[in-house]
């Protein structure tokens, strides 16, 4: 199946950020490894971000992609700080079950 | 503070320009106290003759009470807590006697109750002395209430509450011969009321027996001397505005007379030592306000010029005076034969102690002459001077301008009282004496010392303390708490050397008549009285002068009542018990104090207590719930949707795409 990608309309592009995002969203609320939470949470970002680079290519103008790399170092910093926390939190618990840390008991 | 009594103010008050009387008193200004608006009560002192007599029996009393108490304290682990609330005592009453102004009065007042309050729950240990504390205090309230309200209203009226200032407006008042407004006639009654709270006086008097919880030397201080005496201190003080009523003296002389009556008729079938010597204080300060309140009333006498009399004062100030020596004396002494027998008080169980404790015997033997007016002893001329004044107002007599006025035969009735009170003084005063030191000796020793054991922190500290000072009371001690050979003994000269210095006062006191008359008539009570340059009318007892009549009257009274005492106390004690065998019903109603704390119980207490434990329902359950209410409504609330908050990380999520999804449906709901 070869299609030209110029064939490809803005609907496509929009439809894969968002099941990118209901991936993610779907994978962080049935998910209880803190990890792959944490991934989920990107793959969420990432559908955002897919949209926004359809958009920016849509009304032929860049704010979009530069916003998209703002986006992805500011990712990429918090990705650091959320591992970094993620190791922490395991050092207390032994464990990457979030469940662990529902100790409120509301 | 001490800067500001470094150089007081000192300035006479000139009363001397009122109506010519011979008032002469020093004002002392130490700083301003209390001032709102136009309202000032200064800490200013107020030096008249009646001061100083005062400041003689407050400190001169309390300074032999206070040496003998150093013996008499000495091991007790509370020793610097009982001098530091004596000492509060002695500026508390020495305020109260000093204050120029009403409300530096009442702060004294409130004073000398709070030490008394602490004195009596000395022990605090004990329940019986913790109990008696509070009823002092509460009693002392409902008299101290009334005396408030009559503060007030003497400001409400005059405009003042310093009695520089209030004695022209009372002498004018009553110059004018008296005043119809009620409220003024009201004040007298209030102050009255705190009065016989203070005093000890019928209905208000049931603290003072509970009161002896209290170390002896308290007992012998505060509530015999001193404390006790300041109702008619006040009364004294305040005479002016009391003759403006007509009836607030002869109100005030016959809850005297009663109360000595009662008193004595309830010291006689007591058994306690201590308890006797506290009802016959009810009962002498009954003599008091009998002598306080024999004093004739402008209106009802034709002016103060005419034929009033304020000899009734002298005389209720005279035997506050003669009293505060041989009660002081009294209680003492049965403090040391408390102390020398373990605590024992029992008159039952003591008997014949005259060789065992012989200067203590003889102490007591003074005091009881005097307390029971034996001629020539100081009981006897100052009570012979109450009686003397109260039948004069109940005399006809002639005043100076010739005109016939008839007596008030109600003050011969409450004379008789008084009469009939003192053979009972001398009966109960001898049968306490005849039977503790006359007569075979035998004795018990009572358990003091296991009480003590927990009170003074264990006898050990005592024995080694008295083993060390080479006293002999302490010595003894040391056997007695263990050892069946104890026995009573004689006190150290730190204790009998005060006393015989009482006893000297308890003779002597009677020959300063001179003096106190002076005191009083040139003191504030001498508005109310008539100028020193009017005779005073002259009455005749069968032919005798009034006066002379009554000490012979009243010493053969007092013999009879000794004789009475000795025989059935001395020389036949059987026939004691054989009379009170055979009206069982009256000795069972003495010995239960006509049953009146029974009563106050059931008609006051209980009530009282029935109602705060309805009010108590009404506060726990009402009010209470309520505020409980208040309380849990945002429980509730916060209970509803704790679950939002548990902690799960999912249960955030789900949460916030809920949230988002219901926006862009709203959103998407908006744009189409």
């Amino acid at each position: 199946m070869n299609v030209p990608i110029d064939s490809l309309t803005l609907s496509h592009f929009l439809l894969t950020g968002a099941v990118l995002f209901v991936l993610g969203l779907v994978g962080f609320v049935t998910r209880r490894n803190l990890i792959v939470m944490f991934l989920c949470t990107e793959m969420m970002f990432q559908g955002v971000v897919v949209s926004m680079v359809a958009f920016s290519r849509f009304h032929l103008n860049v704010t979009g992609q530069t916003f998209v790399i703002f986006a992805l170092t500011i990712a990429a910093a918090e990705a650091a700080l959320a591992l970094g926390l993620v190791v922490l939190l395991y050092r207390r618990k032994r464990t990457l079950d979030a469940e662990a840390w529902a100790s409120m008991q509301g | 503070m001490l800067t500001l009594m470094a150089q007081p103010a000192v300035q006479a008050v000139n009363i001397d320009a009122i109506s010519g009387k011979l008032l002469s008193a020093h004002v002392v200004e130490c700083f301003d106290w209390i001032q709102v608006g136009n309202f000032t009560a200064g800490f200013t002192y107020w030096f008249d003759p009646l001061t100083i007599l005062m400041l003689c029996v407050v400190t001169g009393v309390g300074t032999l009470v206070v040496i003998y108490a150093a013996g008499y304290m000495k091991g007790d682990p509370g020793y610097a807590r009982f001098f530091a609330y004596v000492s509060l005592f002695i500026f508390a009453m020495t305020t109260l006697v000093m204050a120029d102004n009403l409300v530096l009065l009442y702060l004294g007042w409130e004073g000398v109750g709070l030490c008394s309050y602490l004195l009596i729950g000395y022990y605090y240990k004990k329940p019986t002395a913790v109990a008696a504390a509070k009823k002092a205090f509460i009693v002392n309230r409902i008299g101290d209430l009334g005396f408030a309200l009559g503060i007030f209203l003497t400001y409400y009226h005059f405009d003042t509450v310093r009695f520089g200032e209030l004695l022209p407006l009372w002498n004018a008042l009553l110059a004018g011969g008296g005043t119809e407004e009620w409220s003024i006639q009201l004040i007298p009654y209030l102050l009255m009321l705190g009065a016989f709270g203070k005093s000890a006086q019928l209905p208000l008097y049931v603290w003072l027996p509970d009161a002896m919880e209290g170390p002896t030397p308290v007992s012998a201080l505060i509530h015999a001397a001193t404390m006790v005496t300041a109702g008619v201190y006040m009364i004294v003080r305040l005479l002016p505005i009391f003759t403006l009523s007509p009836y607030a003296l002869p109100t005030v002389a016959t809850v005297g007379a009663l109360t000595a009556l009662f008193a004595a008729t309830i010291a006689l079938c007591q058994y306690d030592l201590k308890k006797v010597f506290a009802y016959s204080t009810i009962s002498q300060l009954g003599y008091m306000f009998l002598g306080v309140g024999a004093v004739s009333i402008a209106a009802d006498s034709g002016g103060i010029s005419g034929g009033a009399s304020g000899e009734g004062a002298v005389g209720g100030v005279f035997h506050l005076f003669t009293h505060a020596f041989f009660k002081a004396l009294l209680f003492l002494t049965a403090g040391s034969v408390m102390h020398a027998c373990a605590g024992q008080l029992d008159l039952r169980k003591l008997s014949g102690l005259r060789h065992k404790m012989p200067v203590t015997c003889w102490l007591m033997f003074v005091g009881c002459l005097a307390l029971a007016g034996v001629p020539f002893t100081a009981g006897f001329f100052s009570k012979d001077t109450v009686l003397a004044a109260t039948l004069a107002q109940g005399m006809p007599f002639t005043d100076a301008a010739g005109v016939q006025h008839a007596g008030n035969y109600w003050y011969v009735i409450l004379a008789l009282i008084g009469l009939l009170t003192a053979l009972l003084t001398a009966l109960y005063t001898f049968r306490l004496w005849f039977r503790v030191f006359l007569g075979p000796v035998e004795f018990t020793m009572g358990d003091e010392h296991h009480e003590e054991e927990e009170r003074h922190g264990g006898t050990e500290a005592r024995r080694h303390e008295g083993a060390e000072d080479g006293d002999t009371h302490g010595a003894d001690d040391a056997h007695g708490a263990n050892d069946a050979h104890h026995e009573p003994h004689e006190m150290p000269w730190l204790m009998n050397g005060p006393l015989v210095v009482l006893a000297v006062g308890a003779i002597v006191a009677g020959y300063m008549g001179g003096w106190i008359e002076s005191s009083v008539a040139h003191a504030t009570a001498g508005v109310a009285m008539p100028p020193s340059d009017v005779e005073p009318a002259h009455h005749t007892l069968f032919g005798m002068d009034l006066h002379v009549a009554m000490m012979v009257i009243s010493g053969i009274v007092a013999g009879v009542g000794i004789m009475l005492a000795s025989w059935f106390h001395w020389f036949d004690r059987d026939s004691a018990s054989a009379l009170a065998g055979s009206w069982p019903r009256t000795v069972l109603i003495l010995r239960h104090k006509y049953f009146v704390d029974e009563l106050y119980d059931a008609i006051i207490v209980r009530p009282l207590r029935m109602l705060g434990n309805v009010f108590f329902q009404v506060d726990r359950l009402i009010i209470d719930g309520l505020v409980m209410f208040i309380g849990v409504v945002p429980r509730w609330i916060g209970l509803s949707v704790r679950p939002t908050q548990r902690g799960v990380l999912q249960g955030y999520g789900l949460g916030m795409v809920t949230g988002v999804a219901a926006i862009a449906i709203l959103v998407w709901l908006a744009l189409t």
